[in-house]
């Protein structure tokens, strides 16, 4: 094996290390932002929207991820109407497409943990903060939801390396992300092991990074 | 809807394709499991370490890694392990198989956690009881502890089942003719890639559905009574 081709190649692995962070971030932040209404909406039922983000999230989650960037990318451009339309420029972007697939698709997972988190929270918290004459959307805003992200931090840091792991899809739709460096290197030299380890040492240390961040915050926020 | 029926028999094919991996990578699976669990909780030093590593080293790294690494490196490993001993020729190692092979092993390391958490849930008195009145390791590790295993294992069993059913779906990028492949197939040919994708989401979302409903039923079965 021949790892001297791995730092004639750093820039490769940098550019990918960078595709893969900036997308995995982005993708958890704006899931995250969507996870909320939809948490919400399913743990206080809320008319027919509680329901319909019930089973949005079942069917992200049951579903594989690679099959929903596929639709998104090759799938949607079947229409002349999306191919027209103005969003045509984002929908044949690799990197929207991936972008909008690991959103959606963390959306769904974290609101099934946030859900979860909202329905069991002590009972008598909620009766308390009501009988301090709270409104309703008072109460969640002060105490359900603050309390709920705080006693979802476990169950999230395991979503987070879950997202980090399923990120590497974006290599198959043509986007060099750290997995995608990884290939392109064993293609350009005729190799099989070097790019591919590399790029497993350095998910791992992603993966040792990821959780070391989530032991300070869980010891600093966390909630049990 | 015309070429949706024309092209189903070839999405179905894949279906049953996607189907006996995702069972033979879960036998796979439950084996790895069982090996890592005893191994984790073994009283010798070195085969802790061993199974620790494992579990971390495959729980580190993506899934798609691990199977492009066993598919296209296994190959030349076995093979070059074949040529250095004289033990075999050449071994050609077919997609299914390196497929089915590393989603297990990836699995194997979640089951491990699976069946190590199952183990402990049993309490000690159970197989102190059982030792004391004379059963073999054997015996008492089938008669007493496995029964009681079964409960506390089947909702993370079930949790691993249905993601290593999804994982299955990557092994379309090895080439193999799963139902996302096939799906694809059908929808570049037919230029109605989403028509065949979607499909594909409903296929996924009906065999996740029906895997819940299954194994909540075992679940029911067997449920640890309260008396």
């Amino acid at each position: 094996m021949d790892f001297s081709l791995i730092f004639d190649n750093w820039e490769l692995f940098l550019t990918g290390l960078g595709n893969t962070v900036w997308l995995v971030s982005l993708a958890l932040i704006i899931g995250g932002i969507l996870a909320v209404p939809l948490a919400l909406s399913q743990a206080y039922n809320v008319p027919y929207f509680g329901k319909l983000s019930l089973w949005y999230s079942y069917a992200l989650r049951g579903t594989p991820l690679l099959v929903q960037v596929y639709i998104i990318y090759y799938g949607l451009g079947q229409f002349e109407s999306v191919r027209n339309s103005v969003f045509w420029v984002l929908l044949k972007d690799p990197y929207f497409c991936a972008l909008l697939g690991f959103s959606l698709n963390s959306a769904a997972y974290a609101s099934e943990i946030l859900r979860g988190a909202i329905v069991n929270l002590p009972k008598g918290l909620i009766e308390t903060a009501y009988a301090c004459g709270m409104t309703r959307w008072k109460v969640i805003r002060r105490i359900a939801l603050p309390i709920a992200c705080r006693r979802s931090i476990f169950a999230y840091s395991n979503e987070v390396i879950f997202m980090l792991h399923g990120s590497v899809i974006a290599s198959t739709i043509t986007i060099v992300d750290l997995l995608g460096a990884g290939r392109r290197l064993n293609s350009q030299y005729y190799v099989t092991f070097e790019g591919f380890i590399t790029v497993a040492f350095l998910y791992m240390a992603i993966v040792a990074v990821i959780s070391l961040a989530f032991r300070q915050i869980e010891k600093r926020y966390a909630l049990t | 809807m015309e070429t949706m029926l024309e092209f189903l028999p070839l999405v179905l094919s894949g279906v049953t394709l996607t189907i006996s991996l995702a069972l033979t990578s879960v036998v796979v699976a439950i084996v790895c499991g069982l090996i890592g669990a005893a191994m984790k909780l073994s009283s010798v030093g070195i085969l802790r370490i061993l199974g620790g590593t494992y579990t971390t080293v495959v729980r580190g790294i993506p899934d798609l890694v691990l199977m492009l690494l066993v598919f296209f490196g296994g190959q030349i490993l076995i093979n070059s392990i074949g040529d250095k001993t004289g033990l075999w020729t050449y071994v050609e190692v077919s997609p299914f198989w390196a497929g089915s092979l590393s989603i297990g092993f990836i699995f194997g390391a979640y089951m491990t956690e699976t069946f190590r958490g199952a183990f402990l849930a049993v309490p000690n008195g159970q197989i102190e009881a059982a030792k004391a009145v004379g059963l073999a390791p054997r015996r008492y590790l089938l008669r007493v502890v496995w029964p009681q295993m079964v409960p506390h294992a089947l909702p993370n069993f079930t949790n691993n089942w249905l993601v290593l059913m999804k994982t299955t779906a990557l092994v379309s990028i090895i080439g193999l003719q799963d139902v996302v492949y096939n799906a694809n197939q059908a929808g570049r040919t037919s230029q109605e890639p989403l028509t065949f994708l979607v499909l594909t989401f409903f296929i996924f979302l009906g065999l996740t559905l029906l895997s819940d409903i299954g194994l909540r039923k075992i679940g029911r079965v067997y449920a640890i009574r309260e008396n």
